[in-house]
């Protein structure tokens, strides 16, 4: 099993903000800033957010109740839905107003908590359909294969490239619809990277996915910072947002409430009251031994008996592995 | 009951202009709903523009019938455009209701008796035929053999049908396969995601309405070319004979349309000759003759039921999709 190779280390982006970690703090190289961004449906404020910037080339967790607003504000930034006011800016240029497909041409692109694979078309389709500034989309140009053909075959081996990376290219002539759901938020992630953004947004990626594929899943956007993107993912499995985050922002009735490193803001009380419950404390990774850390004594409680699930007896499994 | 007449009247059906118009239509049907997931219950304000287009830049206007084919065209283009602009942006279900009273607002407008200088009303356009036929390469006299012999016009009528017809089958077969299709397709699946990849959305849908209403217009001239212009040929039912066509060969298929529109002028053409003929040998003894004519059509409709329900992938469709039918 993957357990006996221990993942790579990577070091944490620290020092993005400046001054106090307070919500609404300025960042040292923001590439995404928004300023009272408001949306409301009927007398509901599904998002009143004053300030918020985004650090460059760091992975960021927007995590918060459910019906915190996180999705929606994701949907205001994105361009799939309109704020009732606000501006904000994307690389120094302004993002209000400006519809979704352009927003996803500038490299801001998003997935969607619920996937969105295309069914009926092949994973391969699904991939080059990514790819952008795409000759033969435009109707004329699309009449004359031989005006598209080289591009085409540079995105196929692109996607394949992509799709191995994935562990998705032995379906890449599959219906997408044929895949399982957590292959499919495989597959619209890599679809998403088609385009080489700069800012992937990822809505919940690991909602639904089983744990080994959460941690290939991990892997992947921790190499998406590797390659010099930007990631901004909404998640509510904690144990990820503390390995992988080097910044989190708490949403809270459409507020952002907190925001700082994952280790400082997981122990605001008010983050804790209202959101992650008494419990969060216990790290799985520090009780499995796989990442150093102090051992609180609700952890040790959990350590051992998981260690004695280690042993329990499993002789036909031990024959496999010989 | 003359077997052989029915047979020979069938057989002659397949390359009739009906059919080719038909199939034109479907076609473009093909593009809307089977590729780009446009629900047009509107292709008979398609044809029916086209079809007037043809008939009265000739009548009125005394243009060629070359030119009359490409008024029709940009005709059904502008149609496009009033109906997409205002609707692409809602969702799927809501085009279908605009489209289907679109249709009928097109056809009203087509029989009022305020136009009649222009459209002729319920009296329909006719005698439109000298520039075309005054065209014809063909000389006189008939050619072929068993059921298909016509004279050099009914051939000129059909030439020119069948290679608007190859057309736009070249032209459906290429687009479906470059990238261009490729975006059509992914907006059929989900439209969201692919603007969440950066394509313009509306911008494809209005083109693949664009598209598809050019098929459908010319297949309005080639239906109305060797006739006459009746405006009761262009109700909501010639939309769901269309749609049967379509449905019946496959709708996200390109020869899929073609053989729809075969099979299903065959099959009417072959139930026109038969029922009545088992009327008067009186082999259906508790029917009319007229009431035999409206039998077929009845058949129609259940025979689309079945078709939805049994084989909605079409017999060109590929069965692999079908086992994911949302």
């Amino acid at each position: 099993m993957s357990s006996d190779v221990a993942p790579r280390q990577r070091v944490k982006s620290t020092g993005l903000h400046i001054g106090d970690a307070v919500p609404g703090v300025a960042k040292v190289d923001p590439i995404l800033i928004a300023d009272s961004v408001t949306r409301s449906f009927g007398g509901l404020k599904a998002v009143d957010v004053e300030h918020l910037e985004i650090p460059r080339n760091a992975i960021t967790a927007l995590i918060g109740p459910n019906g915190a607003g996180k999705t929606t504000l994701f949907n205001l930034l994105t361009g799939f839905d309109k704020p009732d006011h606000g501006t904000w800016t994307f690389e120094g240029r302004s993002l209000a107003g400006v519809p979704a497909f352009k927003v996803a041409q500038r490299g801001q692109v998003r997935t969607f908590q619920l996937t969105k694979s295309l069914g009926l078309l092949t994973v391969l389709e699904n991939m080059k359909l990514g790819a952008k500034g795409q000759r033969g989309e435009n109707f004329w140009a699309g009449l004359f294969p031989h005006v598209w053909r080289k591009q085409e075959d540079a995105f196929e081996v692109k996607a394949i490239e992509l799709l191995t990376r994935f562990k998705l290219d032995t379906k890449k002539d599959d219906f997408a619809a044929s895949l399982s759901g957590g292959q499919r938020k495989l597959l619209e992630m890599a679809r998403a990277l088609m385009s080489d953004p700069t800012l992937v947004m990822l809505d919940e990626p690991m909602a639904g996915v089983n744990p080994a594929l959460t941690q290939s899943l991990l892997e992947h956007i921790l190499d998406l910072k590797d390659q010099g993107m930007t990631v901004l993912f909404v998640e509510h499995d904690m144990h990820m947002v503390r390995h992988i985050a080097d910044w989190v922002v708490v949403m809270a009735e459409g507020r952002v409430v907190a925001e700082g490193p994952p280790h400082v803001v997981m122990k605001d009380p008010a983050v804790v009251d209202a959101y992650l419950g008494a419990h969060q404390d216990v790290d799985l990774g520090v009780v499995t031994g796989r990442y150093a850390g102090e051992l609180t004594g609700e952890a040790s409680e959990l350590a051992s008996e998981i260690q004695g699930l280690d042993h329990s007896p499993d002789p036909a499994g031990k024959e496999q592995t010989t | 009951m003359d077997w052989l007449q029915i047979l020979s009247n069938t057989a002659s059906s397949i390359i009739g202009p009906a059919t080719i118009g038909y199939a034109l239509a479907a076609i473009g049907l093909a593009v809307h709903f089977g590729f780009a997931g446009l629900l047009n219950m509107g292709i008979a304000a398609y044809m029916a523009i086209g079809a007037y287009s043809y008939a009265i830049s000739i009548l009125t206007f005394g243009l060629p019938w070359w030119a009359g084919i490409l008024v029709a065209m940009g005709g059904s283009v502008v149609f496009s455009l009033i109906l997409g602009i205002p609707t692409l942006r809602l969702r799927g279900d809501y085009l279908a209701i605009v489209t289907i009273a679109a249709a009928e607002i097109v056809r009203l407008l087509f029989l009022t008796t305020t136009f009649d200088k222009y459209t002729g009303s319920a009296d329909g356009l006719s005698g439109y035929h000298s520039s075309f036929r005054d065209a014809n390469p063909i000389p006189p006299g008939t050619y072929g053999f068993g059921p298909w012999t016509y004279n050099e016009t009914g051939w000129w009528v059909r030439i020119v049908g069948l290679v608007i017809l190859a057309l736009a089958v070249l032209i459906v077969y290429v687009s479906m396969r470059s990238p261009w299709g490729r975006v059509l397709r992914g907006i059929r699946e989900d439209e969201d995601a692919v603007r969440a990849l950066g394509k313009n959305v509306f911008s494809y849908k209005l083109q693949a309405l664009v598209l598809g209403g050019v098929f459908g217009s010319l297949g309005g001239v080639v239906y109305a070319m060797p006739s006459n212009v009746n405006p009761g040929v262009y109700g909501t039912s010639l939309t769901f004979f269309v749609w049967t066509a379509l449905l019946l060969g496959g709708a996200a298929t390109v020869f899929g349309p073609l053989l729809g529109a075969l099979i299903y002028w065959g099959v009417m053409t072959l139930l026109s000759n038969i029922l009545p003929a088992l009327v008067t040998s009186g082999i259906l003894p508790f029917m009319s003759t007229t009431q035999a004519q409206t039998l077929r059509f009845i058949l129609v409709g259940v025979s689309l039921m079945l078709l939805v329900i049994y084989r909605p992938q079409g017999i060109l469709g590929n069965k692999k999709e079908l086992t994911f039918v949302k």
